[in-house]
């Protein structure tokens, strides 16, 4: 199939799931229907779930940051195939980073869900330990994590892992269309391809940079940039969930076995706002939001599974219930985060200690318990000890 | 994780003894013994492999451990950081030379919002061991973007160690401590000295206690001269001068700029009365303010004088035809001392 960039240019565009939920069997894409047809009913109904469930801790967080319970919120609506597609070809060796809006890639890493909404509660900037899921915390500045992931995927070459399709590593790093004009996602691309670096470069195209449509980032389909910078690079249909996971795990294999980099498109849409800060009517008509509204990747997942008889309404009704049980375990494990004690603030600034802020904390907690320091020096002497 | 303690108990892997080095070169064997120690350590930069970069100070390097191990990188420094993040969050310890001080600024984004607040944005799990070594200041007659001293930039963010060795011995068991060392580290190699001889115990015991201790360098009654990098010989040579007025002058090298060793200062200050604070930075929100701030806090009733400073204007590094006239020179800083005095 082809989709359009804003323009009228049709772009040829990896299909496997039509937006009806049929199977696509065009010309050229055997090798990919192959690797969708390894998916067994159960994987199908595990994203499935996996969707439904990115999409209820997706209304649920929205919710809570009405409620106050948030400071802000980045809904990932529309983009649940994208992310959760992507996520179910990884292995747990693989190492993700992710931008701040893949909440589908960390409901299939296993990430707690309370942990994913500490950064948005404001108790962590993080939130997990990205050594446990092989998945590092969101990262802010729009592109920077894409060359943290080409320096791990260095760092993996070096290690001497097997390269194999099954048992070497791969990285994967998720970023937009608007991360695609930042200087570091396009020495990303350089650093990654020079040095044939494992590393899979996943693009959400969702068509906008919170007001800014992709005609403000690009003249030039996205995916031809993978093409420019010398590695494989592929448009999908983000909204078809076996088109991204058959693509996925095409360059995951790929860099798994030491063939280099890969660049995926996955051209999706932002159902909802940027964050819970933004109003897209002030940038965007509901006519667009309705066509995309209608390409929805769950609905389109479902009617797959419905027509293929392998979905009934006891398990739809069992995933409902699971949301259900997320929305009340989320809300009450939200409310209960509170980011610590005051003084933890001192925690963790360096590894090893450092005088300022030993004696910043030192003052800070004499401060606090009611005994300021008549002379601070004194005790920023005895904070600094042997150690400065 | 290996501790620092742990990785620094080993001794050096290179060829022991007391070597005389120049500056350049003790940086370069405290680097080769960094590597020779640690298999993880790796060197990442613009033209430091066969070339060994623009100042020869990772000459044969390349040679002896590889390609993989001293990376000559894309010509872009927010690359050359933000794989190494990613390098160390693989347990490895990038060494990224930057080629100039005015080239790090690309990079600025990655060490400020990336290198520095890991550690704390993950709560401790993730430690980034990178050094990034920066020859700054001036004095080599080069052209704009070559010469200045950014290191008061980076010493303001929190998460970063911001160190300059003033001496061969130091630059040779600074790096060495800087990369064992599992916080990022700031290493501003003064270019300027780059070619200075020095005696270099190669077999000199590598500690992380004193890669933020402050030393005095000479001993004094009268005065006490705080510098780093460059500035510590300016120091040494104004107090031989003052020496010959009957004065005496004790002269610091701060070594750290970030964390600083306030208490060394103070010590001598209170015991001096006068301090003047001389580094080629902009005065204007440089170090020495930070010094001037603590010292008058710390010292105001030993205090004969304010604490003064000696250092850049607040105007771009000038042409290399004027700089001499903009660094901080001896004359300057007896203006300054004399100052002080004047009290």
């Amino acid at each position: 199939m082809t989709t359009t960039n804003g323009s009228n240019e049709a772009i040829p565009t990896l299909q496997l799931l039509d937006p009806e939920g049929r199977r696509v069997t065009t010309r050229g894409t055997k090798g990919y229907r192959d690797r969708a047809a390894t998916l067994t009913a159960e994987d199908l109904r595990g994203m499935y779930r996996d969707m439904v469930l990115t999409r209820r801790f997706d209304d649920e967080a929205t919710s809570l940051q009405r409620q106050g319970e948030l400071a802000l919120y980045a809904p990932s609506r529309g983009q649940e195939a994208a992310q959760v597609g992507s996520a179910y070809a990884l292995r747990p060796r693989d190492f993700v980073f992710p931008s701040y809006r893949e909440h589908g890639v960390l409901q299939v890493r296993g990430i707690d869900t309370v942990d994913r909404l500490r950064f948005f509660r404001g108790s962590d900037h993080g939130g997990w330990n990205p050594y446990e899921h092989n998945a590092q915390v969101y990262t802010v500045v729009i592109g920077a994590h894409a060359l943290h992931a080409v320096g791990y995927a260095m760092g993996v070459q070096r290690d001497g892992t097997p390269l194999d399709a099954h048992d070497g590593t791969a990285v994967i790093t998720y970023f937009g269309d608007g991360a695609t004009s930042q200087g570091d996602v396009n020495e990303a691309m350089v650093y990654a391809t020079v040095n044939q670096a494992p590393v899979v470069f996943f693009l959400q195209n969702n068509q906008w940079a919170i007001s800014e449509p992709t005609t403000r980032q690009t003249r030039t389909p996205l995916y031809r940039r993978g093409e420019a910078f010398g590695m494989p690079s592929l448009r999908v249909d983000g909204n078809d969930v076996l088109a991204v996971y058959a693509a996925t795990q095409e360059a995951l294999e790929r860099a798994r076995r030491g063939e280099g980099p890969s660049f995926i498109e996955a051209f999706t849409y932002r159902m909802g706002a940027h964050t819970t800060s933004d109003d897209p009517t002030r940038y965007r008509t509901t006519d667009q939001e309705e066509v995309w509204r209608r390409r929805d990747p769950i609905d389109r997942l479902a009617a797959l599974l419905r027509a293929e008889k392998e979905l009934d309404d006891d398990y739809v009704a069992e995933v409902q219930q699971s949301a259900d049980e997320l929305g009340v375990r989320l809300r009450a494990g939200v409310r209960a985060l509170d980011g610590g004690a005051p003084v933890s603030t001192f925690d963790d600034v360096y590894a090893t200690p450092h005088g300022v802020v030993a004696s910043e904390r030192a003052w800070y907690e004499a401060y606090e318990a009611g005994d300021p320091p008549a002379d601070q020096y004194a005790i920023a002497e005895t904070a600094q000890g042997g150690a400065r | 994780m290996t501790t620092m303690a742990e990785r620094t108990r080993t001794t050096s892997g290179a060829p022991g003894g007391t070597r005389t080095l120049t500056l350049g070169k003790a940086v370069n064997e405290g680097l080769r013994a960094a590597m020779r120690r640690d298999d993880k350590v790796m060197l990442m930069g613009e033209d430091i492999g066969p070339l060994g970069g623009v100042f020869r100070v990772t000459d044969g390097l390349q040679a002896e451990f590889g390609e993989q191990r001293v990376v000559d990188t894309p010509l872009a420094e927010s690359g050359i950081v933000g794989t190494a993040v990613g390098l160390a969050m693989r347990g490895y310890r990038p060494v990224c030379e930057i080629q100039f001080d005015g080239f790090v600024f690309p990079a600025f984004n990655q060490i400020t919002t990336q290198l520095a607040k890991m550690h704390n944005r993950t709560r401790g799990a993730v430690e980034l061991p990178v050094v990034i070594r920066i020859p700054y200041g001036g004095g080599i007659g080069a052209v704009e973007h070559h010469s200045e001293s950014p290191e008061a930039l980076f010493a303001h963010t929190a998460g970063l160690r911001v160190v300059s060795p003033s001496t061969p011995q130091d630059a040779y068991t600074m790096i060495q401590e800087a990369i064992a060392c599992p916080d990022p580290v700031l290493f501003f190699e003064p270019k300027g000295r780059y070619w200075a001889k020095g005696e270099v115990d190669l077999d000199a015991e590598i500690g992380s206690s004193t890669l933020d201790a402050a030393r005095v360098v000479r001993a004094g009654t009268d005065v006490t001269l705080v510098a780093y990098g460059p500035s510590v010989e300016t120091a040494l040579k104004t107090a031989d001068a003052l020496a010959q007025e009957g004065r005496s002058a004790e002269v610091i090298d701060l070594r750290a700029v970030s964390p600083m060793d306030t208490a060394t200062v103070v010590t001598s200050v209170r015991r001096t009365g006068r301090c003047v604070v001389v580094h080629e930075a902009p005065v204007f929100f440089g170090a020495g303010a930070e010094i001037a701030a603590r010292v008058t806090e710390e010292c105001f009733y030993a205090l004969e004088a304010p604490v003064l400073r000696v250092g850049g204007f607040h105007t771009p590094y000038p042409v290399a035809k004027h700089e001499h006239d903009y660094l901080p020179s001896v004359d300057r800083v007896l203006d300054a001392v004399d100052r002080a005095f004047a009290h």
